[in-house]
This record gives structure tokens, C-alpha cells and sequence, in this order.
């Protein structure tokens, strides 16, 4: 106990000293704010944002669970808990936004070898290396297994052909980890290996994709006779399928707690109070008796939905099957949501542009497009629906 | 609030699971639900519950129980939902024990506690009146004559009913039907002159009755808590059994899936097992989803009372509303998937479908508790 007291002064005094002030409450509301990614092409607004994510990468706290030789913080989970309390405490900004860490790096620490980890996971810390995801191919949606992108032992190397899309951020990033066929003649599932590519690389290209909404992340990435070092072939040759299902739990995992994040109110207004403004308020209720159930109903879903992630980190649950259920409903409750706001919002809720409707009204009809993708991207709703099916409740093939 | 059991609560629940994997798998049902037994549960059975604490676990230790927690006989609740366990558990170990517990005076505790620990008693909670719950609709009166209250009235769909020993009877001593306020609760002798019970036969053949009032006289001494307040007192005791009503749904869904799982993974047609049709496989997977919603939410619930929360009436609401509403998508579910033997009487997954219509009534239906959760919440 006494132990962990210490630690939380020390970790008081560490933040004290080093979060910069317009990275905590209270910041000047006139400094440019950054979505911090780190990378060799990152520029920031602020520079105090990348004196922040220095100094934290430094102390490997983007990672803190991470043993120190690998660059990170080499806390226990207690410390963890301690560290995110006083960073709430000061309402201290996280440093780092990052693929690396929430999807590259787990995998790194069950499959790479010691020099694979000694090389990665600092950089990936430190956000000096920014990774993107090289999975879906134009001929390879749902049926991932089916891809075609080829790496040719070509001895020292593999020689890398084809096309990867939806690629988020493939523009900015600095390295993707790809899944590439290296046996063209084994089963489908058999022949799949998982590959580290620097972007620099010569033959890589990339092009971004507009969607409905408008501008994307996405990009398409092309690989035209791409050389790359066998030391960057993550496990066994020909074994990269079980590494890509474990990642895609943990990037299913992801998806799902951040479109609850986004629903309990980060992007815009609360629907109830979107709802009184639009529809009129009668005692402090929604005048509508049609949308107030219709709200009512999906408000009693989110609060059971926030129960049901809370209940599973209490059960200390890892990446398993069950995080193909939060994918499936924090997705398709974040586009129930949408639907609703822009059907309370009326007119207003379907704006584009000019100046005849606020950046708010703006916002909400690209944010609505844009979550019909969440429940495509990281396996549809419906392949969720499959692996919980078939893994969670042991139905017949 | 951790949402997950502590290890004595999980020790109930394995204790419940065997018991009523042992001697109350849904065949004891049955045989009561075919039998002439007015009483609709086993006296035996209901003596080895009382054996097993179950009848104290609301209870302080001072008068025999062991005050295990709402959490306790929740999930106690939840496997006797999955067996269809009928029992006195419900009106007198859930709703009985936390009332007289809670807002009985030192005499009540002391008269009637040990009997309910005991077995030697059990109770009922007499508030409807109307075919949907609305405990503000009261109009059944105790009017005061001479240091006695006279009451008046009548009460429907009253669980045990037909054979508690004692009733605890809302009533209205001041101001008209539809008002909260002027609402007090009474202790009262089933077997009191002026008290006619009428058993009622429902779809879940379980005991029930109406009960009718014709100038029965009650002591000031049998007022349950303070006079004139029982509109708030009987909320927390109904929140609670709400709780534990949504632990017993639960388990009712609970098991209606499994049937149903068991019931996918045997049958065949078209030469294939029906489980691996696409078209059930992606529905019985959305009823996993529902079902995990419904866990969290009654958790939530049954840990929240036990701690005071300032959010139980919310999530008393949010647990019936959600065990509502997938128990009743969960049993349509359970007898579309079983097709033909799904609808005859000799197979068992029709008594989840007519279980859960009655208990989806019981204490408010979930368009009774989504209303309530948009009220409290400010919708």
C-alpha cells in the first residue's frame, strides 16, 4: 500500500512538472488543438502537443502495462489505475492516438520474436512510427481469407504484389502491417502470412477514397514489385490467419468501445435536448409522444449497453469471441442513434453546406453517413453475427 | 459497483442450481400445474427453501435471517426462473421480508419475522387494482372509526393470494384515486372477518386471487410504516421485488434459449441439422446480445439496491423493462424455432411463453417502467 502511495506522489509531481499547461484543464481555449498520431509526417498546431507525447513516450506511459526493455512503462495494473487517476484528476489530454498500440502492438507481444519486439514496440511507444492496416482487398471484403495480395520468397526477400483498400490513414502513416498469400497452393485459411512494410518502400503507392460523407481517412495502397526483408514476417510463414483473428478482436474491441464513447456525447448535442429543441418541450418532456418512446426505448439499450462493458472489465475479460457482440451492438446502436437525431433534427438534419445551417446541423448529416460504415468495417455485422453464432453459442457449420 | 457475484452470492446460486436441477426440474411444475392442488406449489418444497435460509435471506440475523441482500435472492430467483419453480419465494422471502424488514415497527419485526424465517407464515402484497399496475390509482379506503381503521374494496391479481397468511394491503386514507399522496399500507390477517378470496385461474397456473374487503377492521397498530406515506414505502418494496421479478425473467429467458440452442443442434430437415441454417443461426445470436444486455441490467439492479443507490429506481425500470422485453422476444423465439412440437402441451417450452407473459405483468409491464425510466431521467 504504502508502495502504491508513493508511486501516486510520484506520479503527482511527474505531471505536475511535465503536462504542459494546454494539455490539462484550464488550457487557453485560443491554442490550436491537434489529433495526435505521432509518425515521421506528423506537424502539429501546438507544440506543446508533441512536448507532451515525447515526454510520455519517454516514460513508455503509452503503453505503461509494457515491460520497460520494450519501451513501455513496466507498470502493474494497480499503478495503471493510479496513473489514469491523476491524469483524470488534471484533466491531462491523452498523448497519443494510435494503431501501433491498440491493435499492432498486442500482436507484437504474443507472435514477434525478442529482436521483432525490441525493434517495434518503442517506436510504437514513442508514436514515432505510425502504423496503418493492410487487411480488406477489392476482391476481399467479408471473405478476408480469399486475399490475393502475393509475397514471393524471392530468397533474402518477399517480393510483394497487389492491393489493399480501406487502409485508414495509409497516407500519413509510416508502416502498414499487411496480410499477404505466401502459399498460393495451401487452403485458403493455410496460405496467409502476417507482414511488416515500411511505406517508403519502393513500389508503394497510395490514393485516398471520398465516401457518401465526403473526405475519409481511407486510402487504397498499391504494391508494385515491393521488396521486403524476410525479418519482417511475423510468426510462422503461412500461419498469419490466427494472428489476423486475434488482432481483429482487439481492433473489434476497439471499434465497439469507441462508438459507445461517441454515444455517451462526445460528438454534438444530446439527442433529448436536440429533441426539446426541435420538437418543444411540455413539463420538461418531449412534446412528441412518438419520438419520446422511440428515445426512451434506445436510451434504455445504451444504459444496458454501458452495463454490459462495464460488466465485462469487471469480469477482467480479454479480446475473445464476445467482443464480435459489442462490435455488432455498439455499431448498430451508433447508427440507431444517428437515424434518430437526424429524424428529431427534421430539415435541419439532412444540411450539406452553406450558411443557412450551423456547423452543428453540418456535422450531424456526415456524421450519420458516415456510421453505415461502422457496421462494415472490422467484419459486418453480419460476420459478427456468424462468429457468435458458430464460437459463442456452438452452432453447426 | 462491481458488476460481477461475490462469492457468497455465487454460492447461493450453485446451491439454487442444484436444488432445483434436482428436485424442481420443470416436470415438478407439471405435476403441480396437473394436479388438484389449489395451493399451486409443494408445502414440502417450500420447507426444504426455508431449510435452506432461503426464506431469511432478506432478514437481519437478530431475527434468524442472514441478511445475504437483495443480490441474494436475486440470483436465487434467477434459477428458479429456469426451472419454473413455483414457490412462496417470491411474495413472502422477496417482498413480505424486505417490506415488514425495512418499514415494520419493532413489534411488527418481532411478531411476524421469525414466523417468515421459519416457514411457518408467508405473505402477500395486495396493491393492484385495474388490469395494469399503477399503484397511484388506488381507490380501495381505510376509513378511521373509533381507533380502527374499517377497509374496503377490492384487490385483483394479488400473487399467493389465495393462500397467504398475511396480506399487506395498500390503501387510500386521504384525498382520490390517481393522486400519490394519501396512500397507507396495512398489516392484515388473511383469515379477518370481511375477507373473501377468489382464486383465479391464469395462462402460468400460478396462485393468484382477488380479494374483496367488505368493512374489515384493522388496529393503527397494523399501519406498515408511516400513515399517509405508504405511496412512497410501497415504491421501494415494489422496486425490489421488480428487481427480483427480472432476476426470475431472466432465468426464465435464460433457459428458453437453451431449450431452444439444444433444440437447433438435434433437429434435422432437409437432410441437415436446422442449426446450421443461416436464417436462425443470426437470430438466436441476437438473442445472445439481448440476453447479455439483460444480465448486465439486472446486476446492475440487484447490486444498486443492496448499496443504496441513488439511481435504484432507474435501474429497478431499466432492469423490468429490459427482462420484459427480452423474455418476451426470447419465448415467441423459443416456440417459432421448435416449429410444431413447439406449440403442443407435452413439450415444455410453451410454459416459458405463458410464464412470461404473466410475470411480464407483475409490478409493471416494460412500457409501465419505459415510461418511469423517461420520467425519472427527464425525457
Amino acid at each position: 500500500m504504502e508502495q502504491l502511495e508513493n508511486f501516486r506522489q510520484e506520479v503527482k509531481s511527474w505531471l505536475d512538472e511535465n503536462c504542459p499547461a494546454s494539455m490539462r484543464n484550464g488550457a487557453d481555449p485560443t491554442i490550436p488543438t491537434d489529433e495526435v498520431w505521432g509518425g515521421r509526417k506528423a506537424q502539429y498546431k501546438n507544440p506543446e502537443s508533441k512536448i507532451w507525447l515525447d515526454r510520455m513516450g519517454q516514460k513508455g506511459w503509452t503503453m505503461p502495462t509494457v515491460a520497460k526493455e520494450y519501451g513501455g512503462g513496466g507498470l502493474s495494473k494497480e499503478e495503471v489505475k493510479i496513473l489514469n487517476e491523476e491524469m483524470w484528476m488534471i484533466g491531462a489530454k491523452g498523448p497519443l492516438l494510435s494503431f501501433g498500440i491498440w491493435m499492432l502492438a498486442p500482436v507484437l507481444l504474443e507472435y514477434g520474436t525478442e529482436e521483432q519486439k525490441k525493434e517495434h514496440l518503442p517506436k510504437i511507444i514513442k508514436g514515432e512510427i505510425r502504423w496503418c492496416q493492410g487487411y480488406s482487398e477489392p476482391g476481399s471484403g467479408s471473405d478476408l481469407a480469399s486475399l490475393a495480395t502475393k509475397a514471393e520468397d524471392i530468397g533474402e526477400h518477399f517480393l510483394v504484389n497487389g492491393q489493399k483498400v480501406w487502409t485508414s490513414y495509409a497516407d500519413k502513416a509510416d508502416w502498414i502491417f499487411a496480410l499477404v498469400r505466401t502459399g498460393p497452393k495451401e487452403p485458403k485459411h493455410d496460405g496467409i502470412s502476417f507482414l511488416l512494410i515500411d511505406m517508403e518502400t519502393q513500389g508503394v503507392s497510395t490514393k485516398p477514397i471520398t465516401l457518401i460523407s465526403g473526405k475519409s481517412p481511407f486510402c487504397e495502397t498499391f504494391f508494385d514489385d515491393v521488396k521486403v526483408t524476410k525479418a519482417n514476417l511475423i510468426g510462422e510463414l503461412n500461419a498469419g490467419w490466427t494472428i489476423a483473428k486475434v488482432l481483429l478482436q482487439h481492433e473489434r474491441e476497439f471499434i465497439s468501445k469507441f462508438g459507445l464513447a461517441s454515444a455517451m456525447g462526445s460528438s454534438g448535442k444530446d439527442i433529448v435536448s436536440l429533441a426539446k429543441e426541435h420538437l418543444g418541450e411540455e413539463n420538461g418532456k418531449i412534446s412528441n409522444g412518438f419520438y419520446r418512446s422511440e428515445i426512451t426505448a434506445h436510451k434504455i439499450k445504451e444504459h444496458a449497453f454501458g452495463l454490459t462493458l462495464k460488466r465485462a472489465g469487471d469480469e477482467g475479460g480479454k479480446a475473445s469471441p464476445t467482443a464480435s457482440m459489442f462490435k455488432l451492438y455498439g455499431t448498430e446502436h451508433n447508427k440507431k442513434r444517428h437515424e434518430l437525431m437526424v429524424s428529431v433534427a427534421g430539415i435541419n438534419g439532412v444540411a450539406w453546406d452553406g450558411d443557412e445551417f450551423d456547423d452543428n446541423e453540418k456535422n450531424l448529416t456526415k456524421s450519420w453517413l458516415r456510421t453505415k460504415g461502422n457496421s462494415l468495417e472490422g467484419g459486418t455485422s453480419e460476420v459478427q453475427l456468424n462468429v457468435i453464432s458458430k464460437r459463442v453459442l456452438g452452432l453447426p457449420s | 459497483m462491481k458488476l460481477i457475484l461475490n462469492e457468497e452470492q455465487q454460492f447461493l446460486k450453485d446451491t439454487a442450481k442444484s436444488f432445483t436441477t434436482e428436485k424442481t426440474p420443470v416436470n415438478h411444475f407439471r405435476s403441480l400445474r396437473d394436479s388438484d392442488d389449489h395451493l399451486l406449489w409443494d408445502k414440502e418444497i417450500w420447507q426444504e427453501m426455508v431449510n435452506l435460509g432461503w426464506s431469511g435471506i432478506l432478514i437481519p440475523e437478530e431475527f434468524g435471517g442472514s441478511n445475504f441482500g437483495v443480490a441474494g435472492i436475486s440470483t436465487i430467483m434467477q434459477e428458479c426462473g429456469k426451472t419454473l419453480t413455483p414457490s412462496p419465494l417470491f411474495a413472502t422471502a422477496v417482498l413480505g421480508a424486505f417490506a415488514i424488514t425495512h418499514f415494520g415497527s419493532q413489534a411488527q419485526k418481532e411478531e411476524f419475522l421469525p414466523k417468515i424465517v421459519s416457514g411457518e407464515i408467508t405473505t402477500a402484497l395486495a396493491i393492484d387494482e385495474s388490469s395494469h399496475h399503477n399503484p397511484a390509482k388506488t381507490a380501495f379506503s381505510a376509513i378511521i372509526k373509533d381507533n380502527e381503521y374499517v377497509l374496503n374494496g377490492k384487490k385483483i391479481f394479488v400473487v399467493d393470494g389465495s393462500s397467504a397468511d398475511i396480506l399487506i394491503v395498500l390503501a387510500r386514507t386521504s384525498g382520490n384515486s390517481g393522486e400519490e399522496t394519501g396512500l397507507t399500507l396495512f398489516i392484515v390477517e388473511s383469515e379477518a372477518d370481511g375477507i373473501e378470496k377468489i382464486k383465479l385461474s391464469m395462462a402460468d397456473s400460478r396462485n393468484y386471487a382477488n380479494i374483496i374487503f367488505n368493512d374489515v377492521r384493522v388496529s393503527s397498530e397494523r399501519i406498515l410504516g408511516s400513515p399517509e406515506s405508504g405511496g412512497e414505502t410501497v415504491e421501494s418494496i415494489l422496486d425490489i421485488g421488480r428487481i427480483a421479478m427480472s432476476a426470475e425473467m431472466l432465468g426464465n429467458a435464460e433457459a428458453a434459449f437453451e431449450l431452444t440452442l439444444d433444440y437447433l443442434k438435434q433437429r434435422k430437415q432437409f437432410g441437415v441439422l436446422i442449426g446450421t441454417f443461416q436464417a436462425l443461426q443470426h437470430r438466436a445470436a441476437e438473442m445472445f446480445c439481448e440476453l447479455e444486455l439483460t444480465k448486465s441490467s439486472v446486476l446492475a439492479a440487484m447490486h444498486g439496491a443492496d448499496e443504496n443507490s441513488n439511481e435504484l429506481q432507474r435501474l429497478a425500470s431499466l432492469a423490468k423493462t429490459i427482462s420484459g422485453e427480452t423474455l418476451h422476444l426470447v419465448s415467441n423465439e423459443a416456440i417459432q424455432m421448435h416449429g410444431g412440437i413447439g406449440v403442443t402441451d407435452e413439450y415444455d417450452v410453451g410454459f416459458y411463453l405463458k410464464r412470461a407473459r404473466v410475470a411480464e405483468q407483475i409490478f409493471g409491464s416494460s412500457k409501465f417502467h419505459s415510461e418511469r425510466y423517461a420520467n425519472l431521467t427527464g425525457f
